[in-house]
């Protein structure tokens, strides 16, 4: 079986009055891709944002490789191996490609000079990896002159420079053209064949399940489904198990298939 | 014959050349060093170039004084006070802040430094303990702004009140005269001249260098600039973004520390007005150097060419003959235009 790399317990999150998550069980094994899918308001980004440390939960537990964690923030996130890629991408516009891979994690010498040279080395080989071939850009280009697939490509470029066991994208597709989203979905498919996981999160139903190994369904803070792949057979089910959600009284079928990894709800 | 050989010749150059200069503005500019340099501190050089101009008209009008080394020498007294405050301001407004509780901490470290020389000890303690003091009172104010989730407009414009006020409370506005400096060897190594030139413009060209080493090669000065830029992405990715805006106001503290206790070094004498003329030349010079408003980029080379041109302004217009009253006709005209410049020379990616 393989190793549970990370576990959130029952969390929940609210401000003030409002919830936005009421006890959630996510978990994502090693070497998984698991696609997160729910309406807008669903509590798909607070979600990601408590796992990557930016929100924290109201209550619930966080299990790194089955050891609960304390002091969770978005410092120990990326330290305990966790790469999100925001749905902004958080990016620092006016600065250069360089500054944004390494933002938060400069790679410094002796009393936190920086080691500019091997940054920009290690830049240079990230946006090769990434596809970066045009010559146009250099590490020293500034973010915001690179277009909306470039931006994307910096950001994923940060998320791998660590071997980073999950890397979370948020609604990675979202304003990308035809042959970038290509290029996100081979990348996912790369990542998956290196033994390292993802969490994809996505409005689009059929790029999730394109790409998705599990389903987790989120609807209005609270767990809808989780589904293996093998048990949906095609990304109309999934839409009508959704449409159902928020309807309910439409669709029987997702709801009895009976499995012991489906927490329906 | 030539004429019909006109069009053959003429359309596939005009092509080639159309070609040629898509490809130009496709190249990264940084290409060529040269270009490379010129467009990786063009606000800074810009800085420059108007104050060649300004110091060109100057000597122009009134060539004699201009070759005086004199005036030079009193520039470069004073010079000095404003570098070390300029150049942690140029950090604070990267960080998308601002201070302008400096002119206050000069005061009360220049003060806490006149306090412990009155006292009959070592110039090099009382050095120390404004150092200290500076520092506090940076993180004081740093925190306040920070934790407390103030405006820096505001709460540091209240700091310098607040601050100036209690100095002008205890010290009823007496001044504390300091004629022992003049033996020590504090005074000797901060404040003399060696070969004619004032030794605090070594200290403060040395600060300078340092702070611009900070600024672009440095952790800090790394993430300043991606806490201007993006606060919130600076935090999804792990930086302590509050601890970094309280630094940049610890940072102006110690600052304000040394460029208080070098006026006093100067004059012999601590006022409880110490720092107070200082509040808008220095702003004037972080934004005449080139650091736009919005926070994430700036120049600290720009910032001290700004404060030399600030400070010629002031000793040229007089030394070219006009009369005093045209200092502040000539600051303002220098910071609208330097201002211009600076929109027309920014790259267009904003």
């Amino acid at each position: 079986m393989a190793e549970r790399l990370i576990e959130l317990r029952n969390i929940a999150k609210s401000y003030g009055h409002v919830y936005a998550l009421g006890g959630v069980n996510l978990s994502v094994d090693r070497g998984e891709v698991v696609g997160l899918i729910g309406d807008n308001g669903a509590g798909k980004s607070t979600l990601i944002k408590i796992l990557s440390g930016v929100v924290k939960p109201t209550s619930g537990e966080i299990l790194i490789r089955g050891k609960p964690v304390t002091g969770w923030n978005a410092a120990r996130s990326r330290e305990a191996g966790i790469e999100t890629v925001f749905q902004d991408r958080a990016l620092a516009v006016q600065q250069t490609i360089v500054r944004n891979i390494f933002m938060g994690r400069e790679l410094t010498g002796f009393l936190g000079w920086l080691k500019v040279s091997k940054e920009i080395e290690e830049a240079s080989r990230l946006m090769r990896e990434i596809g970066f071939t045009s010559k146009v850009f250099t590490p020293h280009s500034i973010v915001g002159q690179l277009s909306g697939g470039e931006r994307q490509g910096v950001a994923i470029a940060r998320a791998i420079y660590k071997q980073a066991e999950l890397i979370v994208l948020d609604e990675p597709t979202t304003a990308l053209s035809l042959t970038e989203t290509a290029k996100v979905f081979h990348f996912v498919r790369q990542v998956r064949a290196s033994g390292r996981s993802i969490l994809f999160i996505g409005h689009n139903i059929h790029h999730v399940f394109d790409i998705a190994d599990r389903f987790v369904v989120l609807d209005r803070g609270k767990m809808a489904l989780t589904a293996d792949r093998s048990e949906i057979k095609s990304a109309e089910d999934l839409i009508n198990f959704m449409e159902d959600v928020a309807h309910p009284g439409g669709l029987a079928g997702l709801h009895d298939t009976g499995d012991a990894e489906q927490r329906a709800r | 014959m030539s004429k019909t050989m006109e069009p053959d010749l003429h359309e596939p150059s005009a092509g080639i050349s159309r070609q040629g200069s898509s490809q130009n503005e496709w190249k990264h500019p940084s290409d060529h060093w040269l270009r490379g340099f010129v467009l990786d501190n063009r606000a800074s050089l810009g800085t420059l170039a108007v104050f060649i101009v300004m110091m060109a008209v100057f000597m122009i009008a009134n060539p004699t004084v201009f070759t005086t080394w004199y005036l030079y020498s009193a520039v470069l007294t004073t010079l000095p006070v404003a570098l070390f405050v300029v150049v942690p301001l140029v950090f604070v407004v990267t960080c998308g802040e601002i201070d302008l509780s400096f002119p206050a901490t000069m005061g009360f470290a220049s003060w806490v430094f006149a306090l412990v020389v009155q006292a009959g000890y070592d110039p090099f303690l009382g050095i120390a303990a404004a150092l200290v003091t500076g520092t506090l009172l940076g993180f004081l104010v740093g925190s306040l702004v920070v934790y407390g989730g103030l405006s820096s407009l505001i709460a540091t414009l209240g700091m310098n009140f607040l601050l100036r006020g209690l100095i002008q409370i205890i010290n009823e506005g007496r001044s504390t005269s300091l004629t022992s400096l003049a033996d020590s060897w504090a005074y000797r190594i901060f404040s003399s001249q060696f070969m004619g030139i004032p030794v605090q413009i070594f200290w403060a060209i040395a600060f300078v260098v340092l702070s611009a080493m900070l600024y672009n090669r440095h952790r800090f000065g790394a993430q300043v600039k991606v806490v201007g830029d993006n606060p919130d992405s600076a935090q999804q990715m792990g930086i302590d973004v509050k601890r970094v805006r309280v630094k940049v106001f610890v940072f102006v503290g110690i600052g304000a520390a040394i460029a208080g206790t070098f006026s006093v070094m100067i004059n012999f004498t601590w006022w409880p007005t110490a720092g107070d003329g200082y509040l808008l030349p220095v702003l004037a010079s972080v934004f005449v150097g080139g650091t736009p408003t919005w926070g994430g980029i700036g120049t600290v080379a720009g910032g001290a060419i700004g404060a030399v041109t600030v400070s010629f302004i002031q000793t040229g217009v007089v030394a070219a003959g006009l009369s005093g009253f045209y200092v502040q006709f000539f600051n303002g005209l220098i910071i609208i235009l330097s201002l211009l410049g600076h929109k027309w020379n920014q790259a267009r990616y904003r």
